[in-house]
């Protein structure tokens, strides 16, 4: 997995509340077998009008100086609804590597770490302060360093924001979680000799 | 010290702990299906590893499976390559798979308890959302991204950070035309649909006891569209009988040890929960969605609400933004609400209990010559039970649509959509801008509701039908 260490960019605000994974990457594009290629169907349906094609020009990303943005500031409850990691992948493969937003659904903000995009928490007044920022200065940038856990433009904007410190360690090395998990085989081996019999699964008791 | 079911649940499937780390959980069952699980299998591939335990590994086609006739070629040439992949993969990786075509296909979580996979006690995974169904039987079941399916496929383990308790009692009792559909509707009215974040629901009170496992299960499905990864309500005779003799349940001295292990599962009197939430089961009315958030809900009685009523500046607009969508008007009343397809089927709403309260009311009446109506069952052996009742007969005199079995308009990835500006009455699960089809507006209800709606062509108070 890619690591994340700092990133510093443009922040583009995308101004909603519960905003779920079928708006992020609906589901006609969930047929692809590979993780890349999602970012060009990122936000679809919001993003281009009824042809498919034209850029919506009323929808807050597609406006020019919110182009090449990495840092998404977004309304509570990002990423509910389906579990697909297929969100994370195209916002990833997008160009964002931050999202900052209230809240975020379980399953959503899960899957981010498996995929090197940092999910930042703030309270909901500083996320409207940096929404009201991006849509005021075109190009208004922020670094998010992960190691000191702080989000500042390098002027007043100076945040702190908490994160599980195991989730951090891993995205900060990129660690392969299973690679983690398979060096405990002698805690999993042990565990599976104490499995009560009646667990047999599928192989077993077949119909 | 008392325990929750969920710590019980939890401590017994610990593989590793050590502090400031998650716990690395053991999991007894994982469900895969088509949309969710070829990255994962090339994940695999690609770093030589192997499936730890192929045995607690089940796949099934649902997601996109075409619900017309099963004896033609899938036409779609994309969802196709899906369905090889997972098929080829299961072949590869030594993993039970129920085809397109074999007579135990259907919705994962449809097939999982009717199968007996799922179980009391046990961790069920499945790479979707709505794996929180299983929780009816007092299994910890919660839905997981690519990644980690891939995890659980090499490691049958996972990392996880124990989440907080809710629980949820619905005291009372329920009144006539009120399913247990309307009941989640109105918790997640209530609580909102990020009120359950960083919880597993418990779901308690006479109202849940008195449910059928099918009611039990509609409930736990949508715990998720209150935020919660699962939902759990304890296991009792009724589950235990649910489970007793299907195909994968255990058996003989097995059934004896299973059955005294599950009667320990309940949470202790005086254990502590995190959070409760109580509702009046007495007082919920059959409930419909208005907007586009499965929050945005109120009784079949209500009028569709006006965004001024909403305190926050961000919950005004999201309503406006939702009543632009939907095509509605502020205080509109909600059975003024013209329909033009109806959708009877899902996880949430597919199962026999379901197909036969919507047959009870489609009897001897006709759909509505605006709507199109499809009925979906939730696994070829619900379809299958169904003939036997003849409800399918029901239903197609009534002029609805008798499908196969698949997760169908409940997402749309097959070809059952709404075309833009369609409105459609659904017993899913979500109402998202776009889930059924691009521009397709939903309004969720239960199954007599659903069928009700088919026939006057508008959103109904099947009450009314007594």
């Amino acid at each position: 997995m890619q690591p994340f260490v700092r990133e510093t960019g443009v922040v583009a605000p995308l101004d909603r509340v519960n905003v779920d994974t079928d708006q992020i990457i609906p589901k006609q594009f969930l047929k692809r077998i590979e993780r890349t290629g999602f970012g060009p169907f990122l936000f679809f349906d919001w993003r281009y009008l009824s042809d498919g094609q034209t850029p919506d020009p009323n929808f807050e990303l597609n406006a020019p100086e919110y182009r090449g943005a990495t840092i998404l500031v977004t309304g509570r409850n990002f990423g509910c609804g389906s579990s697909r990691e297929h969100a994370p992948w195209a916002l990833m493969d997008y160009g964002f590597r931050v999202i900052i937003a209230p809240s975020f659904a379980d399953i959503f903000y899960n899957n981010c770490f498996k995929n090197g995009l940092l999910p930042v928490v703030l309270p909901e007044d500083t996320v409207r302060a940096l929404i009201e920022k991006a849509r005021a200065q075109p190009g208004y940038r922020l670094t998010v360093d992960l190691e000191a856990q702080t989000v500042c433009d390098g002027e007043a904007v100076q945040i702190s924001f908490e994160i599980d410190p195991f989730r951090k360690h891993c995205l900060l090395h990129g660690l392969d979680d299973i690679g983690l998990t398979l060096q405990q085989e002698a805690d999993i081996a042990a565990y599976e000799a104490r499995r009560p019999p009646w667990k047999r699964g599928v192989m077993q008791n077949v119909p | 010290m008392p325990k929750t079911m969920l710590e019980k649940i939890w401590d017994a499937h610990v593989v590793r702990s050590e502090p400031g780390r998650p716990d690395l959980l053991y999991i007894d069952l994982h469900l895969i299906h088509e949309v969710t699980s070829p990255q994962a299998f090339d994940g695999l591939r690609l770093s030589g590893r192997r499936v730890r335990r192929p045995d607690l590994t089940v796949a099934t086609m649902d997601h996109n499976v075409p619900t017309t006739d099963r004896s033609l070629p899938v036409a779609d040439p994309i969802s196709k390559r899906q369905m090889e992949a997972l098929e080829r993969n299961c072949a590869e990786f030594g993993i039970t798979l129920f085809h397109l075509r074999d007579p135990r296909q259907g919705i994962v979580h449809v097939i999982g308890p009717e199968l007996g996979l799922t179980q009391p006690g046990m961790t069920i995974v499945c790479g979707d959302s709505h794996t929180s169904t299983h929780g009816a039987f007092g299994a910890l079941a919660f839905g997981i991204g690519t990644s980690e399916v891939e995890h659980v496929l090499a490691t049958q383990c996972l990392w996880q950070s124990r989440p907080k308790t809710m629980e949820i009692r619905v005291d009372g009792t329920l009144g006539y035309g009120v399913t247990a559909k309307d009941v989640i509707l109105a918790i997640i009215g209530r609580i909102g649909t990020d009120g359950a974040t960083g919880y597993v629901i418990e779901y308690t009170g006479e109202v849940i006891r008195a449910l059928s496992m099918e009611g039990r299960m509609t409930v736990c499905n949508m715990s998720i569209e209150a935020g919660a990864r699962a939902g759990l309500i304890a296991p009792d005779e009724k589950t235990f009988a649910y489970v007793k003799g299907r195909p994968y349940a255990p058996q003989g001295a097995d059934w004896e040890a299973a059955l005294a292990e599950w009667r320990t599962l309940s949470t202790d009197p005086g254990a502590r929960f995190d959070a409760q939430v109580t509702l009046d089961g007495s007082e919920i009315a059959p409930h419909v969605t208005w907007g586009t958030s499965p929050g945005m809900v109120v009784p079949i009685t209500g009028c569709v609400p006006s965004p001024e009523e909403f305190t926050s500046e961000a919950d005004r607009r999201a309503a406006e933004r939702a009543l632009e969508y939907m095509g509605l008007m502020p205080h509109t009343p909600m059975q003024s609400i013209k329909l033009d397809r109806v959708f009877i089927g899902s996880c949430t709403n597919g199962r026999i209990e379901d197909l036969r309260a919507a047959a009870e009311v489609a009897r001897g009446r006709k759909v509505h010559p605006d709507v199109h109506a499809i009925v979906v069952p939730g696994s070829t052996q619900v379809r299958r039970q169904a003939e036997q009742e003849g409800l399918d007969r029901i239903f197609k005199e009534a002029g609805f649509e008798w499908r196969e079995a698949g997760c169908s308009m409940c997402l749309g990835m097959n070809p059952d959509i709404l075309r833009p500006g369609e409105r459609c009455a659904s017993t899913s699960n979500r109402n998202f801008e776009g889930r059924q089809g691009r521009g397709g507006r939903t309004h969720l209800v239960s199954p007599p509701m659903a069928a009700a709606a088919a026939i006057a062509g508008h959103l109904v108070d099947v009450r009314d039908w007594k």
